[in-house]
Parts: structure tokens; C-alpha cells; sequence
């Protein structure tokens, strides 16, 4: 009986070891197959920094290009748009932009901006993914409520963001809308999707 | 076996015996898992050649994981891209480059084809060398034949799909074959292509039988196949019925449980397996130029047939044969004999349960006729594999017939030889070699 | 059976027969060599891509060959692609069908497709001795003709590095008429630097292919040996 005992043990240690090894293999192989559901080099190479033209986009317009298949937002706001934002610093969830991913960190300051006129912003509502639309004008010209003091409107959940992208509060998207990584290559020219020049 | 049915799990008390326990009330889970692995008696004297079945379930697994990942990027498309490129043909190329860990899903795809034909081909010689096909496993054989047809079906669509210039002209030839079958013919092949030639049509459709139909079939078949085994169970190398002398519990007395005795073999054969399937996929994915051959590195092209055609390796023994078949017979034309010897060729190891007429199973107690004939078959197989792979010539043609005649009168010539031989005695109880 | 026999003795010999009629150079270049890749890349975007895609390459992968982005942008690009785009010609294929007669085909893995049955890696030396083997021939239309490729639609792209040859009618032998830019020497291995570059762009991965293929031997191996000691130590029940 103790023989028994014994040779079982040995078993045992054959069948952990046996499992070990084994079952590293199959994670190792696990990595061809998980790793190629990642965005391949074709989508990559679609993902890649865009280079914009501003130097046409006049005060209080708006541009759409797309980056990674998703629309970015250049907008030259006026000073009207500017001075708005310090008013609405209470009706706003995140009013100085704490939430650290969504925005870098040159961006992090009154008007989320590098140069303060010039947004550049992810056009995707942080909260499911539609993309909002502009409601530039005050007050309940565009069918928004009479205190509106512009922004945008969100079409599918009706969350509102302000001329900074902020979203405000008891509203459905938890975040301001994103900043992408961008930086200026002359006055006049933006790169998005990258922080500095010729990286 | 009919004694595990019945049985029920019963939970000692702990949280997993009692999920067991609730499920095995619902779903007969213990009685599986002891009338397929652990009271599954199979004898205890397995050799080498054992291997391959398992080896051919683990190819077919491997197959289908790694086909599933490969449809996610694959386009069934023979239009030309901007650089004028088939679609599909620079989405296998995408495959290669552009998909991170693409490249080795593609190769352990395609060295699975081969490797599926290898261990496969493997399995049957096995059957052949110890008379498994013979009762009571006539069914199981037949399942088999029916998975070697199915397997055939499945690569010859597969083998289209990278729309490269052997993908085009391997199945530019092989369906125009039907085209010989007398009045039918022509209007089938236009069924099979859906269009005048091979093109996007028929892409599509092979594309269709490849990742669905015929997969759907081959999983039927390899249930069927190992259901019938289950029932009657497994030969072995001595040929003796291990049910015949069951112990006083009604165990066969030569016999072990699968589980844990040939599972902890079946490793080791794997690991051994995969050791040459890695070496082959690392080193040599092209397998020498046999395995993805060359000309198949261009893009489909309508205009231009490549000067060598050949099919891949493992048809070219039944391509042989058809080009074997030069002669006119009773008003048909050779090309039809061809395609009527290159069916019967597989279509014939379906008939080798009732062809085999030896009084025992195993090669080991027959005598030098059976050992000189299927030696001989064996070289035939060979040289008719060897010779398609060849552009065609004068000396080959001869061959090719004398080895084509040669199969067939193995197989249509057993009735006679397979009774005509010196027979040793066979022995009671299986033996351990 | 006699004549079986004698088929079977005869079999080998088929072997040599169907062996390729036009005698071809060993490429003895390397895909580790990287100042011959980059070299051979160099020649290539000059010599070749301007009639021949290569449409399944990014030029990304050319960082590969130890270079970086800015060097593979100032040396390698002359388009105005993106570095993650596709090595192709500008000018559309129908358009160059018009043009030569034939779209010049696609060159990303022509070292893989003029492999042979048998020997896989006879691309290369097909590469090579047929860079190296045009010759002067004014019953052609281009003024070209090769004796690896005879009747080629395609002039001699390297004549001003090579010089022009000229066929031996008596010899069958190459000669050098015309001295070009490089000595036969130099230019040798200008065309065994392009065909290495030629066949590491047919598989980009496939140094690291052979370097993981070793570490999942090595794998293999170890579970061989804790599965066969569990094998056996199973099988000690069975006598």
C-alpha cells in the first residue's frame, strides 16, 4: 500500500510537470493567433499622422479631417467662444481638464488648446461613440435651451460640450471630449496624431 | 460499456462534485468520458503506426483553428487591386506582412495540408498492414475511405484559394476532368466553375466548400468514424479480437483503458510530431517547393499557363494514373479512362474489407505473398507520386503504366493472392513486441 | 514483373532528364548581410521599381535593414508616399500594359515563384544569372536578348553599369563589348547585393522564422522529455 502511495506521488509530480510545460506551449502558442487580431501594418499605415492646412480656416469656422477613421475637429474660435469658457466653469463635470488621458499635457490649461483660439478635438461623444454636432449659436436659435451659450450637441444621448470640448454635468458622457496628440509644423500647419515634429 | 451508461456521478460534497453531479443528472458526461477514454479497453500492444490516428485529429484541430483566424483576413476576390494584383492573391501576401503573426498561422495552415495527407496516408498503410478494415470494422473503414474523399475535396478547394498560377491551372485541369464523363460532361464543369472559365465565381464557391460545407462533413465523418471504432473496438498489430477473452468483470484480459494509459502515450506522439510539423514549418515552410510549390508565387494569370503544371504532392500518385491511360476503349476516348482509372483508384480501398480474403488479419502471421505484394504496392504508390510531379515523357508514360497496372491488380488480384499464402498460427493472447 | 524491373532501375534516372536545361550561377550572397541589403535596396528603387512594383512591400520594412526612418525617406523614397505605404510605381498597370506590351510583374516575391520543385532556394540563382546574362541583339525589338530568358521582353535595366554584351555565335559564350561603369567584378556583386535584397524581401521575417523556429525546438524538446518520463512512468502498470 505504501508502495502505492509513493509511485502516486511520483505521478503526480510527472503529471504537474507534464501540465506546466504544456501549458506554457499553449499560451506561447495562444500568441500568433491573439496577436494577429491587432490592427495590422495596412491599418497602421491608414492610421498615420495627417498634416492639416489651417491657414484658410477664419475665425469662428470649423474643419473636419480624418485621423485613424475618426473625425477631428479643428475650430478657430473667436473671442466671443473664448470668454464663454469661464462661465461655464461650474456647469461643467471636469472644468480644468484632470481626466489625464484625454488630453496631453500641452493641453491641459483654460481653453484645452495649444494655441488659445485653436481647438483640435476628437469629434466622438466620450459616452457611446456618435459624433456630435456643432450648435455654435446662443441661445434657442438651434433648438437648444435659452441659457445656451454654444457647443455642441450630441444627436444620440444628448450630452452638450461646450467651446472646449467640455462636457457638462448630469449629462450621459462621463469625459470631455478628447484631444489628440498634435503638434504645430509651421503657423500654419498642423500634424495630428503626433506630439513632435519629424518623430 | 452498457454497465458505465447507467452509472451517475455522485458529489462528495465539494462545490465542483456537486456542478458534476448536476450536470451528469442532464447530460450523460460520466458515461462519455468512460465509454470513450477511461473504460475504453484498447489492446495494450499498440505500436508505432497507432499514432496516426490521434495524430490526424490534432492536424484536423490545428487546421480548423488556424483556418478560422485566416478567414478574418482573406478576401475571396479575383479582381485586380490598384497595383494589378488579384485581391485574393495580395491577401495572402497581406497575410504574410502586414497581419502581426499572420505569416506562422499561414505556414501551420499550409504545412497542416500536407502533414494531414502525411499522417493520414499513414493511418490507412496502417490499416492495410494489419487487416483493420476486415470484420467487424468494415464501417469504420468505410467512414475512413469516406474522410479520405472528403480531405481530398477539401484541399483541392483550399488549394485554389490563393489564386496563384498553380491555384488557377491545378483546378483549370481538374474540372475540365468532369468534362470527360460522356454527354454530362461539358455542362457540369460549367456547373462546378459557374462560368466559362475558372474565375471569381468559382473562387467564391470553393471558397464557400472550403470553410464550410466540406469541414461540416469531414466533423460528421470523423464522429462516425470514431463512433464505429468505439463500438467494435480497436485491432491491433497481432489482428486478435481482445474481446474474445474477457476477465470475470468482462474486461478484455489484453485490454487497457485509453484514458490514462494511451493519452499519456499520445503525448509523447504529439510532441514528436510537432517537433518534425516545426521543423518543417521554421525551416522549410516551402517544403522543398512541394509543399507550396513555386509557381504558385505568381498571381493567377488566365493568359499564361505555367510550363510545368503539377498538382501538389499528395495527388500526384492518382494523376499519374490518369495520365497513365493513353488508349481508346470500346468507342471512349482515353481522356475519359483516365478520369475513370484516377476515380477508381481511391474509389477502391472502399472495397478492401471484402477484396482481403486472408484467414488472418495481421501482416506478422502472413506469408511472403502479402509481404512481397503490399512492399510492392507501397514502391508502386511511390513511383506514381514521383512520376506526377514530373512534366510528362516517354519513359514515364511507360512506367506510369506498369506501376498504374500493378495497383489495380493488387487490389483486384487480393481475392486470389491474400488465400494463396503460407499463414503462421496465431496466438491466443496479444504480444508485446 | 521483369519489366517492372527494369522501370524501377530506370525511375533514378528520370530524375536527371527532367533537370533544367540552362546552366545557372550560384547566388552566393546572404539575407544577414545588411551593408549588402542595403546596397541591394539601393539598386533596386533605382533600377527596378520604376517599371516593376513591388506592391506587397512597405517601405516601413526597409527599416529592417538597420536603417531609419529618415535614411529610408531621403535615400531610399523618391515618391511622395508615406513611409508606412506601398512600394509601387507610379504609373497605373493598364496604362504601363499599353506602354510594354505586358504589365512588368509584380517583383516582392519573384525570388520565391522562380524557385523549383525540389529546390525552393534556385530562385535566387535564377535572379542572378539572369541579371547578368543580357546581351546585344538587334533582332529584337528592345535591342536585348538573354540566354536565361530567351527572347525577354525586357531591356537590359544595369547596361550603363554592366556595358553591353555581345552573344559568342561560336562559343555560345557571353563577352563584353562595350565596358560599362563597373568592372565584372564589381558587378557581380552589385547583382548578388540586389538578388540578397530580392530574396529577404520575398519573406522580410524570415531570419526571425529561423531564429523562433530554434526556441520552439528547444521547447519541444523539454516537454518531450517530462512527457516521456510520464509516459513511462504510466506504462511500468503494463506487462
Amino acid at each position: 500500500m505504501s508502495n502505492q502511495g509513493k509511485m502516486d506521488c511520483g505521478r503526480r509530480r510527472l503529471i504537474v510537470a507534464t501540465a506546466a510545460v504544456g501549458g506554457v506551449g499553449a499560451v506561447a502558442a495562444l500568441v500568433p493567433f491573439v496577436s494577429s487580431l491587432l490592427p495590422s501594418e495596412r491599418a497602421k499605415a491608414a492610421g498615420a499622422p495627417v498634416e492639416v492646412d489651417i491657414s484658410k480656416l477664419e475665425p469662428g469656422q470649423m474643419i473636419t479631417v480624418e485621423w485613424r477613421g475618426k473625425p477631428v475637429w479643428i475650430i478657430n474660435r473667436t473671442q466671443e467662444m473664448l470668454d464663454t469658457l469661464p462661465k461655464l466653469d461650474d456647469q461643467v463635470a471636469d472644468p480644468h481638464s484632470n481626466v489625464e488621458q484625454q488630453q496631453p499635457a500641452y493641453a491641459k490649461n483654460e481653453t484645452r488648446s495649444i494655441k488659445p483660439e485653436m481647438l483640435v478635438v476628437v469629434g466622438i461623444c466620450t459616452h457611446l461613440g456618435c459624433s456630435p454636432s456643432s450648435k455654435f449659436k446662443a441661445g434657442a436659435e438651434e433648438g437648444m435651451p435659452g441659457d445656451w451659450l454654444g457647443g455642441f450637441l450630441c444627436p444620440c444621448h444628448g450630452s452638450t460640450f461646450d467651446f472646449a470640448g467640455r462636457v457638462f454635468k448630469a449629462k450621459p458622457a462621463p469625459t470631455n471630449l478628447e484631444v489628440p496628440p498634435h503638434v504645430y509644423l509651421s503657423d500654419t500647419r498642423i500634424l495630428i496624431g503626433e506630439d513632435q515634429k519629424g518623430a | 460499456m452498457a454497465a458505465g451508461n447507467s452509472e451517475k456521478y455522485k458529489s462528495d460534497g465539494s462545490i465542483a462534485g456537486n456542478v458534476l453531479e448536476w450536470v451528469d443528472a442532464r447530460f450523460p458526461a460520466t458515461s462519455l468520458w468512460k465509454e470513450h477514454l477511461s473504460e475504453y479497453y484498447a489492446p495494450k500492444n499498440f505500436n508505432f503506426w497507432y499514432f496516426f490516428g490521434s495524430l490526424a485529429l490534432l492536424v484536423l484541430v490545428i487546421q480548423i483553428v488556424t483556418g478560422i483566424f485566416l478567414v478574418m483576413h482573406y478576401k475571396p476576390d479575383a479582381s485586380l487591386n490598384a497595383a494589378g494584383v488579384p485581391v485574393a492573391f495580395a491577401s495572402v501576401e497581406y497575410i504574410m506582412r502586414d497581419v502581426p503573426g499572420g505569416w506562422l498561422i499561414r505556414y501551420m495552415h499550409s504545412t497542416g495540408a500536407s502533414a494531414f495527407f502525411i499522417v493520414v496516408y499513414l493511418h490507412m498503410f496502417r490499416g492495410l498492414l494489419y487487416g483493420s478494415y476486415r470484420k467487424p470494422r468494415e464501417l469504420t473503414w468505410l467512414f475512413g475511405v469516406g474522410i479520405f474523399l472528403v480531405l481530398m475535396g477539401e484541399a483541392f478547394f483550399g488549394y485554389l484559394l490563393p489564386w496563384g498560377q498553380m491555384s488557377y491551372w491545378g483546378a483549370q485541369v481538374i474540372v475540365n476532368l468532369f468534362g470527360a464523363i460522356p454527354f454530362v460532361g461539358n455542362d457540369l464543369s460549367l456547373l462546378i466553375r459557374g462560368d466559362y472559365v475558372v474565375g471569381d465565381a468559382t473562387l467564391n464557391r470553393f471558397f464557400s466548400f472550403h470553410v464550410i460545407a466540406f469541414p461540416l462533413i469531414l466533423l460528421g465523418l470523423v464522429a462516425a468514424h470514431i463512433l464505429a471504432l468505439h463500438e467494435t473496438g480497436s485491432n491491433n498489430p497481432d489482428g486478435i479480437e481482445i474481446k474474445a477473452n474477457k476477465d470475470e468483470n468482462g474486461i478484455p484480459r489484453d485490454g487497457i483503458p485509453f484514458h490514462p494509459y494511451y493519452t499519456v502515450k499520445d503525448i509523447v506522439g504529439v510532441v514528436v510530431f510537432l517537433m518534425v510539423f516545426s521543423a518543417i514549418m521554421f525551416f522549410a515552410p516551402e517544403g522543398g517547393g512541394y509543399f507550396l510549390e513555386t509557381p504558385n508565387f505568381y498571381p493567377a494569370d488566365p493568359l499564361k499557363t505555367p510550363p510545368h503544371i503539377a498538382p501538389v504532392w499528395y495527388f500526384t500518385p492518382y494523376y499519374s494514373i490518369l495520365r497513365a491511360m493513353v488508349w481508346n476503349f470500346f468507342g471512349l476516348d482515353a481522356k475519359f479512362w483516365g478520369v475513370v482509372a484516377m476515380g477508381a483508384s481511391v474509389v477502391i480501398f472502399a472495397f478492401l474489407p471484402w477484396l482481403d480474403r486472408s484467414p488472418v488479419k495481421s501482416i506478422r502471421y502472413r506469408g511472403p505473398i502479402a509481404k512481397v505484394m503490399i512492399t510492392l504496392f507501397v514502391i508502386c504508390f511511390f513511383i506514381l507520386g514521383y512520376l506526377g510531379t514530373l512534366s510528362p515523357s516517354p519513359m514515364g508514360e511507360l512506367i506510369s503504366q506498369v506501376c498504374t497496372v500493378f495497383y489495380f491488380a493488387f487490389f483486384l488480384g487480393m481475392p486470389w493472392w491474400s488465400r494463396m499464402d503460407k499463414f503462421k498460427p496465431v496466438p491466443e493472447r496479444v504480444t508485446m513486441k | 514483373m521483369k519489366k517492372f524491373l527494369i522501370a524501377l532501375l530506370c525511375a533514378p534516372m528520370l530524375a536527371f532528364a527532367s533537370g533544367a536545361d540552362i546552366h545557372l550561377d550560384k547566388w552566393r550572397g546572404s539575407v544577414k548581410d545588411q551593408a549588402a541589403l542595403q546596397h541591394g535596396a539601393k539598386l533596386f528603387v533605382n533600377y527596378c521599381l520604376n517599371c516593376h512594383g513591388a506592391s506587397f512591400m512597405r517601405y516601413k520594412t526597409l527599416m529592417d535593414l538597420g536603417l531609419t526612418e529618415q535614411q529610408v525617406k531621403d535615400n531610399l523614397m523618391f515618391t511622395s508616399d508615406k513611409i508606412g505605404g506601398l512600394m509601387q510605381v507610379a504609373a497605373r498597370h493598364d496604362d504601363q500594359k499599353l506602354w510594354f506590351g505586358a504589365t512588368p510583374p509584380d517583383l516582392t516575391i519573384v525570388a520565391r515563384a522562380r524557385g523549383e520543385a525540389g529546390n525552393a532556394g534556385a530562385g535566387a540563382d535564377w535572379l542572378y544569372t539572369y541579371l547578368r546574362s543580357f546581351y546585344r541583339d538587334d533582332d529584337r525589338p528592345t535591342g536585348w536578348n538573354n540566354t536565361a530568358f530567351d527572347n525577354v521582353g525586357m531591356p537590359n535595366p544595369l547596361w550603363q553599369l554592366q556595358g553591353q554584351q555581345v552573344l559568342n555565335k561560336d562559343s555560345h559564350k557571353l563577352e563584353l563589348a562595350v565596358a560599362g561603369e563597373m568592372s565584372q567584378a564589381e558587378f557581380d556583386k552589385a547583382v548578388s547585393d540586389l538578388v540578397s535584397f530580392m530574396v529577404w524581401m520575398g519573406e522580410p521575417q524570415q531570419e526571425y522564422r529561423r531564429t523562433l523556429g530554434w526556441f520552439v525546438l528547444g521547447f519541444l524538446v523539454l516537454l518531450f522529455a517530462v512527457s516521456y518520463a510520464l509516459k513511462k512512468e504510466y506504462w511500468k502498470d503494463i506487462h
